[in-house]
């Protein structure tokens, strides 16, 4: 497979013609195509197994078009490992799209560790999507430390809801200075035998800090899911909350561990956790229009997932 | 032509008797209402036509044009063009009322979804790309169950309490898509204990603890449920012959 054909997989490969566009696109351990734009300083590294990756902002840059990130592999058995170093100067904003693309994957492992700090009153926002091939031979290891200065925000989402996941696991560990905001979603669809492993901490410790942990996740077949959710609270006026919602069907396997810990009486923390099928009532409505059982399941799935 | 007839209904949920040997006969291409105080069976009725699971041990029959229904799945009876719009209609996370209408659709063409939106006095713009979610009230859940049927141009459609959740000033918009689905082809059950509705229904049955009590137009209906019905002692508990039954 070549890296073009790749690319396509992202839907998003005229961006990377555009010059107004910020992009990296890596291949294993190849700079494939860089552009940056005024204000975005990459400095990309390349190592045996993979990239070391720099990225600052400069302080008051504000960049409207997303930067595009992309870690591929064209391979079907290999090893990537990148390291992403962030730096949101204080008032910038920036906001990144990364495909992860892995669809000839029988033996990969992608390993990823990302630091990440956001400075005052500015701005983060990162969207990873995944696409895995169908044979399961992905692994994925991703290690994400965050600091939020002062009303800085963070917006994080991870959607992995295309070919098989394989096993995955994911561990976010972000710490909210004074007024600022955190807020993860995490999408993955899991079938087969996947097992997908969840962890996220979220600690509050300026005032008025907020934080929200979601997770959507979907497990079939005989997947296993285990969402580990820890909210810690030690400030007043910090308010946290987590939502956690997995569908089973078949023989897959959810659990859910949300821990909410609060030192402080001026702060607050709730959670919500649903495990179960598909709800009864939206599967015979759909039903009841002449989809079957099946069409309904994916259509209600797909919906959540969106 | 009698499109759908229910012979000797009976239906038993949790060991307690719930329809009781109910015998109507609907004719196609008209509208009914089901009247009844809470309690008397009119959802269980609803359900059990539909076949929702825990409603489909019956006794006695179900025959929708001409062939029994018994064994039919859900799936089954919507695809010979049954379906049911629900008291409380269920919402969906992510999934938006686009792609919900879309899914009901007789014929998937790109114009319907607005179509059927306007139709029920919702503008597109505002709601096509919504999710059906919390984020919707109980009144705008109900039109866009009503427009999803509408794009379904079902042969037999039941609406459960259709006017809940519905403000007066926006009852006559639902009407108009009562007509429209009339127009269709359409035979329209209506359970409801509102006498707007009741009026929109040419012929209308009383069901009393599972069992019908009476049947008629509303000249006939309306003032028996209620004088009879509203100061009824035994709620639900219908004597075997109540008077006025001309049954
Ligand atoms: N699964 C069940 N098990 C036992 N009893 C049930 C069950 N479902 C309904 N019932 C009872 O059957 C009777 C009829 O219920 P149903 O919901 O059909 O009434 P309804 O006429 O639709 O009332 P409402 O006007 O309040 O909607 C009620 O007494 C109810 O408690
Ligand atoms: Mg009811």
């Amino acid at each position: 497979m070549r890296f073009d054909e790749l690319l396509k997989l992202s839907k998003e490969e005229p961006i990377l013609k555009n010059k107004n566009i910020a992009h990296l696109a890596i291949n294993l351990n190849k700079i494939v195509s860089e552009n940056s734009v005024p204000g975005l300083l990459l400095d990309v590294k390349e190592m045996k197994n993979g990239v070391n990756i720099k990225m600052t902002v400069s302080k008051d840059v504000k960049i409207k078009e997303p930067i595009h990130l992309c870690f591929g592999l064209t391979h079907e058995q290999a090893l990537q490992k990148i390291n992403l170093n962030i730096l949101v100067s204080k008032n910038a904003k920036i906001c990144v799209i990364a495909h992860c693309l892995f669809p000839q994957a029988i033996k990969v492992k992608h390993i990823m560790k990302a630091r990440i700090r956001i400075k005052e009153n500015a701005t983060y926002v990162y969207k990873e999507k995944h696409f895995h091939g169908v044979q399961g031979g992905v692994k994925v290891d991703a290690k994400t430390i965050v600091k939020l200065d002062k009303r800085a925000i963070y917006k994080n989402t991870f959607v992995l809801i295309e070919g098989s996941v394989g096993k995955l696991n994911l561990d976010y560990n972000v710490t909210g200075k004074e007024e600022s905001v955190a807020e993860l979603m995490t999408k993955v669809s899991g079938s087969g035998k996947d097992i997908i492993k969840v962890r996220e901490v979220n600690n509050l410790i300026g005032e008025k800090a907020r934080g929200v942990l979601s997770s959507k996740i979907a497990v079939c077949d005989d997947a296993k899911a285990e969402v580990y959710n820890v909210m810690k609270a030690t400030a007043p006026y910090a308010v946290g909350h987590i939502d956690c919602q997995e569908i089973i069907q078949d023989n897959g396997e959810a659990t859910s561990i949300p821990i909410v810990k609060v030192n402080n009486s001026k702060a607050r923390i709730t959670h919500e956790t649903a495990i179960g099928s598909v709800d009864q009532k939206q599967l015979e409505t759909l039903m009841a229009r002449g989809l079957n059982r099946n069409e309904a399941t994916k259509a209600i799935i797909a919906g959540l997932m969106s | 032509m009698n499109i759908l007839e229910l012979k000797n209904l009976s239906i038993f949920l949790s060991g307690k008797k719930i329809l009781d040997k109910l015998n109507i006969n609907f004719s196609q291409n008209r509208i009914y209402a089901i009247v009844g105080l809470n309690g008397a069976g009119k959802s269980t009725l609803a359900y059990t036509i539909m076949g929702l699971s825990g409603y489909r041990d019956i006794q006695g029959d179900i025959i929708f044009e001409g062939r029994s229904l018994k064994d039919k799945t859900i799936t089954q009876r919507a695809k010979k063009g049954i379906t049911l719009g629900w008291q409380e209609p269920a919402r969906y996370d992510g999934l938006t009322i686009k792609k919900f209408i879309m899914l009901s659709a007789k014929e998937k063409n790109n114009n319907i979804v607005s179509k059927v939106l306007t139709q029920t006095g919702l503008n597109p713009v505002d709601y096509l790309n919504r999710a059906i979610d919390k984020t919707l009230s109980g009144g705008e859940r109900k039109r866009i169950e009503l427009a999803s049927i509408l794009a379904m141009k079902p042969k037999l459609v039941i609406f459960d309490e259709l006017d809940s959740g519905i403000d007066i000033s926006s009852l006559k918009r639902i009407f108009d898509s009562i007509k429209l689905l009339k127009s269709y082809g359409s035979t329209i059950i209506l359970i409801t204990h509102n006498l707007e509705i009741i009026k929109q229904a040419g012929y209308s049955f009383l069901l009393c603890g599972g069992k019908l009590v009476l049947e008629g137009n509303i000249n006939k209906i309306y003032p028996y449920f209620k004088n009879e019905c509203f100061i009824c002692a035994h709620k639900n508990k219908p004597k075997n012959k109540p008077k006025n039954n001309i049954k």
